[in-house]
């Protein structure tokens, strides 16, 4: 419980939300945000049913759906009838137990990760948790956040709370200057690489220095979401003034003289001066390049400027089988440059670059030029309320003239549970999170980038640096 | 709890739960019928067909209550259809040398134990089953033991609370309902703009 000893902002934000502690056992912590989406939730409702128990804080509760949803024009009918009867459960079991629900037709409807933060339900110092492993994205604004399986979506529903033991600490810091062309996501894929994607397995992030202190709140989303990508259940960020201008005057942010205590209060969340960390790691912002993956995991990634890494300088016996693997995966050569790589699918999109700052980069590339013939590009808004807004910017249109397709909001092809897929040895250069085999369509290959770059290989049909345009 | 059983060996570090069960059987509303689909792309052919050389297609695999697999296993999402998907094709134990932290969450709640080796022991049993694929293993939960014939005893870490709850059979949302009064006393000390969104 708090003391005087100096503390880490993730240690405050976890005593803070103490209901019970018995010797031996883990802590019952408090969730303050519980976000449900339709795929890794109606067996909790079951489970709910089952034992006679209602939803205990309904209205510290919110549904929405995002992965199934096809991202087609909203008046059309869910043809797949499975994943219609999914969304159709969640809005029964919304309804059955009075929990909010951003339905398939509302207008706030989006990625449950992107609107979270866009409504202001997401504020520093709360513990978050959804049945889905980006909910580090919350992170962005000294939240707790991360994700739980579905017994524990079924136990937070009934209780409110979680049994957990607490993360080991790790700080990432970043210090210096991003160069043009190099954005939030090359910072998230350059950890990856460097401590693996295990690397951070039972720790908690927080993202230090200067170069995280100038990114804007939805680059900051960026960082945090690919926690789980580097092994961290979650990774945060100390809230600072960006993040009090974020919230201030969304729907659900505090009002009037609650507002001012909330933000007395957020601002005690920073980590104390001479507080310690279990782990820690520096990133050279200055000399950070454009990353790309070029494997078949997060952390296989490396400078677009690089060349793919030879298995056989592998030391050990099941790291060079895994990397020997993941090209074959690839159809990739050793020791071949990533950059002029042919591709066949851009995507823009997901809840790690889905948001205004994500398609602005991306239009501001593709302005005045075309997507490569030989190109499917999709961009992917984040949210509904992205949508209108990337309209009303007429990003829409910048996208639609280059060639690319404009889509309704949703997951999309970073699950590929929707329809939007991959056909099988289809290159992808994508800006969501995950380039596991068959992860955007079975038999498809994924080179994760940032939306620049993403952009820029659109253009050109192959990997491209976009400082090279 | 005692698990005496041959072993399936995949011998791939950071095996992902979209290769344990891929994303577009997860549009299922139910916990049942995901055994068939366990690693479904590794396991069977673009018509459906079994892929006779993968391990979890073989009889001696399908006869083996334990899974031995490289490091980081259960990386990726945090989709509880993984150990759903495990236990029902009859496994109930995962060895390797660490273990993704939801994986192994939703593992325990599943009775599927996720059991961290020790690399130099992790290595020695890939090596005793490369020599008699037919060798059994035995784990003794309570001792919190692995053992194999001409092996050495591993000890393993298990949470002792999930521990408890495995062997005593305990509902850990029973127990958190039972703290009720902790709960609202909790609640009903927070100030008022941190208890309600709504």
């Amino acid at each position: 419980m708090p003391s005087n000893k100096p503390r880490t902002i993730i240690e405050k934000v976890w005593d803070n939300h103490i209901v019970a502690q018995r010797e031996g056992a883990p802590a019952v912590l408090f969730i303050d945000l519980h976000l449900v989406h339709e795929v890794t939730s109606p067996q909790a409702f079951s489970g709910l049913r089952e034992r006679g128990v209602r939803v205990r804080r309904p209205d510290l509760t919110f549904a929405t759906v995002d992965h199934s949803t096809p991202t087609t024009p909203r008046n059309l009918p869910i043809v797949d009838q499975v994943a219609a009867a999914q969304v159709a459960q969640l809005e029964k079991n919304a309804e059955e137990f009075g929990i909010p629900y951003f339905g398939f037709q509302d207008r706030n409807q989006g990625i449950v990760h992107v609107i979270g933060p866009e409504q202001g339900l997401t504020q520093p110092g709360m513990t978050v948790v959804c049945g889905d492993s980006h909910t580090a994205t919350h992170g962005a604004f000294g939240a707790l956040a991360f994700g739980i399986g579905t017994s524990e979506v079924e136990m937070v529903l009934a209780t409110q709370c979680l049994l957990q033991r607490p993360s080991k600490t790790f700080e990432v810091n970043v210090e210096g200057t991003l160069k043009p062309g190099v954005s939030a996501k090359d910072i998230i894929l350059a950890l990856c690489a460097k401590i693996g994607i295990g690397g951070g397995t039972g720790c908690v992030f927080e993202f230090t220095g200067s170069a995280i202190r100038s990114l804007s709140m939805e680059e900051r989303m960026t960082v945090c979401n690919m926690s789980i990508e580097a092994g961290a259940r979650a990774g945060l960020i100390a809230p600072d003034e960006k993040t009090y201008e974020y919230i201030k005057g969304r729907k659900f942010a505090p009002q009037g003289e609650a507002w001012d205590q909330a933000v007395a209060f957020w601002k005690t969340l920073p980590t104390d001066e001479g507080a310690t960390y279990d782990h820690s790691v520096r990133i050279d912002a200055d000399t950070l390049e454009p990353m790309i993956t070029f494997g078949t995991n997060p952390g296989m990634g490396m400078a677009i400027s690089g060349a793919v890494p030879d298995p056989a300088a592998q030391q050990d016996p099941l790291e060079r089988e895994s990397l020997r693997k993941a090209l074959q995966y690839m159809n990739l050569e050793a020791g071949q440059p990533i950059a002029g790589q042919k591709i066949d699918v851009v995507f823009i999109g997901s809840c790690t670059n889905s948001r205004m700052t994500d398609l602005r980069a991306a239009a501001s590339v593709l302005a005045g030029r075309k997507v490569n013939p030989g190109v499917r590009m999709m961009v992917v808004p984040g949210s509904q309320e992205i949508k209108r807004q990337a309209e009303a910017e007429g990003l829409d249109r910048v996208f639609r003239e280059a060639g690319a397709e404009w889509r309704e909001a949703g997951c999309s092809m970073c699950i590929a549970m929707n329809g939007d897929q991959l056909s099988p040895g289809q290159y992808s250069v994508s800006t969501s999170n995950r380039n596991f085999e068959g992860r955007q369509g079975k038999g498809g290959r994924t080179f994760l980038a940032s939306p620049l770059t993403a952009a820029a290989s659109a253009v050109t049909g192959v990997v491209t640096d976009v400082r090279s345009l | 709890m005692q698990i005496h059983s041959t072993v399936a060996v995949l011998p791939n570090d950071n095996i992902d739960t979209d290769q344990i069960i891929p994303a577009r059987f997860l549009k299922t509303i139910s916990k049942e019928g995901l055994g068939d689909q366990l690693f479904f792309d590794w396991r069977y052919n673009a018509d459906g067909s079994p892929k006779a050389d993968f391990v979890l297609n073989t009889p001696a695999a399908k006869a083996s209550k334990v899974l031995l697999a490289g490091d980081n296993f259960g990386c990726g999402s945090s989709r509880e259809h993984a150990p759903w998907a495990l236990t029902q094709y009859g496994l109930q134990a995962v060895l390797s040398t660490s273990f993704a932290d939801i994986f192994k969450q939703n593992s325990l709640k599943n009775r599927l134990l996720p059991i961290v080796m020790p690399k130099e022991a992790h290595t020695a049993l890939f090596a005793a089953l490369g020599e008699n694929p037919a060798l059994a293993v035995t784990i003794d939960l309570p001792a919190q033991t692995l053992t194999w014939p001409g092996g050495p005893v591993v000890t393993f870490p298990i949470d002792a609370f999930a521990k408890d709850c495995l062997l005593q059979g305990v509902d850990e949302i029973g127990y958190v309902l039972k703290q009720e009064a902790a709960i609202a006393t909790f609640e009903a000390g927070r100030s008022l703009s941190l208890n309600t969104l709504i």
